[in-house]
């Protein structure tokens, strides 16, 4: 806190007034734009933004400490809770990790399975993102656009999973339930659901000119910005960063499927928008792909009623909606893991907001924080 | 200024538009396409998938029985302490002493929903129910004893 009573003490000098002194204004942590508990000092003169500085830790829950007293079966469950719309795929990364430690071979069946939930989870992150960030535009009719197709991948991991947004789906070793007899019928169901409909996004939104106006030239970030800052995600790929951890280092069976990875060259706001709106259309492809190829076969490894890790360190990557995701584990050889540290894509890709936002109009910075795709809970942990 | 530009732009915002709004008036004249539920008016004929994970309860026979050996499987696999097995010592026909659970006390509160502790008991004992109405006035009402009182190891669980 004591960089904003520095910056209050810097601009007291010559505050506000018409001769154009600077600004101190907050927004957040209780603002309906900042989805979620977010706090930024903005430093403004009139109404170019000078400088933006956030502030974390309002929903700090130290969850890389409680994973420390938590069994390896037990701590998936906790980072359900960190980025909570793609949960699944939170899961998966620290099923990986545990299964890289415990030298466990995943069947065929459970890799299908876990690649199957991880792309709905994709699709249903950024179609909730999509009315979000229509909505910070301003727009209110295309949230709940968005929010019809998501119910009906919620519905679809209701009847798997047993729940709608923390599943705790994955375990060391596989999955936990066996897929629900319809769920085929379901996934196919909704893919014809979304081809139908998704002309609409662009008719509602993307086509709009004012949407466009407000998107184009807005928030540039530089391709070298981007890997500097440690961006990943579509927040890097809108620069022309090829950070794909699904393409670069395939886990599961990400290097057996076709699909592209989506990038744009743009950089600014719309380029950020058109990458997720091209990635829903790649998982997409991916879920079609092997809806129709699930292998038979166990859909769980045998593994022991209390797993023990051998003694060293183990990272896996994973590519969630947001970015990558590094779960390292350092094991002392006991039931607990040692230490746990999770690398965030959240906490990156805040950390450009400064960079892009500056130089910019205020009215702007809410429409740049939604293209970063910004979860709080992820950001803190 | 450019004038043709001026009037091109109004006229792409015009259209615009008129395309979101097309979409718009398509919802307000199709009634059918709309999916929402009237969630407590629904509520007798509301069912939920068989897997939803609502609540631990303990399912018992005709007879009072359960299946719970008080192993305290779920009570280790538990990873907030939301289950607690407490025990007592019951006389066997033979006049020996015999463990044997007295309550499995269940903090609702707690809950996370899971699913650790039923994929951890050994005899099927307990399982999730489909309720998810658990507001209450009173906290403490969250707390649950989940066998009946009275009742009884079926026979033949181990």
């Amino acid at each position: 806190m004591y960089r904003e009573t520095q910056i209050l003490n810097d601009s007291t000098a010559q505050l506000a007034g018409p001769d154009g002194g600077d600004m101190v204004i907050n927004v957040g942590p209780q603002h309906p734009a900042t989805h979620g508990v977010l706090h930024l000092v903005i430093t403004l003169s009139g109404e170019t933004i000078k400088k933006v500085e956030p502030h974390l830790g309002y929903i700090h829950r130290s969850i890389e400490k409680m994973c420390e007293s938590l069994s390896y079966r037990q701590f998936i469950y906790v980072t359900s809770r960190m980025d909570y719309l793609s949960a699944h795929i939170n899961n998966h990364a620290c099923a990986l990790c545990v299964e890289k430690g415990l030298q466990v071979e995943v069947p065929p069946r459970a890799q299908v399975i876990r690649v199957l939930m991880d792309e709905l989870t994709r699709i249903a992150s950024h179609e909730l993102w999509w009315g979000a960030m229509a909505m910070d535009i301003g727009a209110f009719t295309p949230f709940f656009h968005a929010f019809r197709e998501r119910e009906s991948i919620n519905d679809i991991m209701e009847e798997t999973c047993g729940a709608r947004l923390t599943m705790n789906y994955m375990v060391p070793g596989g999955v936990m339930h066996d897929l629900h007899p319809n769920f085929q019928q379901r996934v196919k169901d909704f893919l014809q659901l979304y081809k139908r409909k998704v002309s609409e996004y662009d008719e509602l939104v993307t086509g709009n000119v004012i949407f466009q106006s407000r998107m184009k030239n807005v928030g540039i970030l530089s391709a070298d910005d981007a890997v500097s800052y440690g961006c990943t995600g579509p927040v890097a790929r809108g620069s022309g960063v090829s950070c794909d951890i699904r393409k670069l280092h395939p886990y599961e069976i990400y290097d057996k499927l076709e699909f592209d990875e989506v990038l744009e060259t743009g950089g600014d706001s719309f380029a950020r928008y058109m990458v997720r709106i091209r990635e829903m259309n790649q998982s997409i492809k991916i879920i079609e792909q092997l809806i129709d190829n699930i292998p038979e076969g166990e859909f769980q490894a045998k593994t022991k009623a209390v797993l023990k890790l051998p003694k060293g360190e183990f990272y896996t990557r994973v590519e969630t909606a947001r970015g990558e995701l590094g779960v390292y584990i350092l094991s002392e050889g006991g039931t607990t893991p040692y230490r746990i540290k999770f690398r965030s894509p959240g906490f990156s890709n805040l950390s450009v907001l400064d960079t892009i936002a500056r130089g910019g109009k205020i009215g702007d910075l809410i429409a740049m924080m939604g293209t970063l795709d910004l979860v709080i809970p992820d950001i803190d942990r | 200024m450019n004038a043709g530009k001026y009037i091109r732009d109004i006229w792409n915002g015009f259209t615009s538009l008129l395309k979101g709004m097309k979409r718009t008036g398509y919802y307000f004249t199709h009634h059918k396409e709309i999916i929402t539920q009237q969630y407590p008016d629904n509520r007798n004929d509301l069912k939920l998938p068989e897997r939803f994970k609502g609540e631990v309860v303990m399912p018992h026979n005709e007879k009072n029985e359960h299946r719970c050996t008080g192993c305290q499987a779920c009570e280790l696999a538990c990873p907030n302490g939301s289950i607690k097995v407490i025990f007592k010592n019951e006389l066997t026909p033979e006049g020996k002493k015999k463990k044997a659970i007295d309550k499995l006390v269940y903090h609702l509160e707690l809950c996370t929903m899971c699913n650790l502790c039923v994929e951890a008991c050994p005899s099927d004992a307990i399982k999730m129910a489909q309720t998810f109405e658990h507001s209450v006035f009173d906290r403490n009402k969250l707390t649950k004893i989940l066998n009946k009182p009275e009742s009884k190891i079926m026979d033949g669980v181990e």
